[in-house]
């Protein structure tokens, strides 16, 4: 008997062989047309649509006992989304080993942040993704967003950026900022701070993306241009708080910002926690 | 019946390793990945386009395959896709001789690209830092690939394929028990 076998009945990493081709063939297809997105059949999963379950069946669908997992949440690994996806994936795929060391790990799975630490090569970053049309607010209607990127007609985008620079003198959003991925698709790069954004340009490691809910992954293959939609004489700037990690004293690192009592104290601590404990750590040494 | 070769040793455990195999051939074009248990199918199959086989084929995807009977019942018992006998049809082609045009098989559409045939195609060797120059997504600078058996004109075939992008064909070489990819995102240049 296959060591798959062995839990509780459920098959190796949860899904079935036939969900898994079925994903694993649009993952492919994915790779092969960088930024678009690729219709799959999502399944029902032990957590409810939001939670990550697009995340969770890509990486169910490429997982194997040979890999190190890592799972973050906002840039932590410790909160309950990461440390409940975590669990999830140690008990249905025996074998596999998992970590909260950026370095150590081979799969990352993220909701909305990119670690501080550089990916490297054999590295596959998996995005959970709420909403991966990323002219949906702007064209609510799909089979209209579809012909817009057949005809990579993104004149939308570009108005909604001016309309930004013209009301608020600068480009509007600090997360989900749109990018040009190998100057062909525009990609909404998942609610990612658009600190991370540049991040994705060029990063030696496969991304890819899951998109439950909406039953859509998309791919960034690794070395593969992406650009954060922007103008001329408007750059794009990653946003990031003017302050200094409270714990590491990072002053290159995207920070949340803690309130620390009801009299309005307040300090910043980095998002990255692997990060930030591994600085700490070389500090104190 | 009686000689039906065996698939894999372990359905689910080494269809995932030779997916992540075939994933990081697409997402590293030119770049050359091993097999590490590929199944021993009827020749002329290959181990390697036999594990690319059963990790994608079901029975969603028709297939076309030139390689004779004793393969085609391998196939059909393991991964019970429909066999058509039009490349044109196909989801998955799978040659070992002179495979059908490129132009011939499924493409997609602008709008749905990714209802594309992917190209299995035997060849004899893959070698690393020689023969073609590829370019494009997954390359930081350039890779290069010598494949020994391609079909004559390829690469001519392979620009009218890439022009049309994002529609266009993806195909994933097999020799022995290694495979290389090219997706269609990827340029050649006769090295």
């Amino acid at each position: 008997m296959s060591a798959a076998m062995q839990n509780e009945g459920y098959n190796f990493a949860y899904l079935d062989e036939g969900t898994k081709r079925m994903i694993r063939r649009a993952l492919l297809k994915a790779v092969a047309v960088p930024g678009c997105q690729i219709p799959f059949g999502s399944r029902e999963m032990p957590l409810p649509y939001g939670w990550g379950t697009g995340g969770i069946q890509v990486t169910a669908s490429i997982v194997g006992p040979e890999d190190v997992l890592k799972v973050i949440d906002q840039g932590a690994d410790d909160t309950t989304n990461a440390v409940s996806i975590r669990r999830f994936f140690a008990r249905v795929a025996p074998g596999l080993r998992t970590t909260e060391r950026t370095v150590e790990a081979s799969i990352i799975q993220t909701r909305h942040r990119i670690p501080e630490t550089p990916l490297r090569e054999g590295q596959v970053m998996v995005y959970q993704v709420p909403q991966p049309e990323p002219l949906y607010k702007l064209e609510p209607r799909r089979a209209e967003t579809k012909r817009l990127h057949a005809l990579a007609d993104y004149g939308l985008m570009q108005v909604k950026l001016y309309e930004d620079i013209a009301r608020h003198g600068r480009v509007g959003s600090s997360y989900d900022h749109p990018v040009m991925v190998g100057g062909r698709y525009l990609m909404a790069p998942s609610p990612i701070p658009s600190f991370d954004n540049p991040k994705m340009h060029m990063s030696p490691a496969l991304q890819l993306f899951g998109a439950g809910r909406e039953r859509r992954l998309y791919a960034v293959p690794p070395y593969t241009d992406v650009r954060s939609l922007d103008f001329e004489d408007h750059p794009f700037v990653p946003l990031r708080a003017n302050g200094t990690c409270a714990l590491c004293g990072a002053r290159d690192t995207y920070l949340d910002e803690m309130v620390t009592d009801d009299r309005g104290g307040r300090l910043f601590v980095c998002s990255d926690t692997d990060h930030c404990g591994t600085k700490q750590a070389e500090a104190a040494a | 019946m009686s000689g039906l070769l065996p698939g894999f040793t372990d359905p689910v455990l080494d269809a995932q390793s030779a997916f992540r195999a075939v994933l990081e051939a697409m997402s590293r074009p030119g770049r050359i990945q091993r097999l590490q248990r590929p199944p021993a199918p009827p020749a002329p199959l290959s181990p390697a386009s036999g594990a690319v086989l059963l990790t994608l084929a079901d029975s969603g995807t028709p297939l076309f395959l030139d390689t004779g009977p004793d393969a085609e019942e391998w196939v059909r018992f393991h991964a019970g896709c429909p066999l058509v006998a039009e490349p044109a049809e196909a989801e998955f082609v799978l040659a070992s001789a002179l495979p059908p045009k490129l132009a011939a098989l499924r493409a997609g559409t602008d709008e749905d690209p990714q209802t594309s045939a992917t190209l299995i195609l035997q060849v004899e060797s893959l070698e690393e830092g020689a023969g073609w120059h590829l370019t494009g997504p997954g390359i930081e600078h350039a890779h290069r690939l010598r494949v020994a058996g391609a079909p004559q004109g390829f690469v001519a075939e392979w620009a009218a394929n890439a022009v049309r992008f994002p529609r266009g064909v993806d195909v994933i070489l097999c020799a022995g028990d290694t495979i290389a990819a090219l997706p269609r995102s990827v340029s050649i240049r006769e090295g």
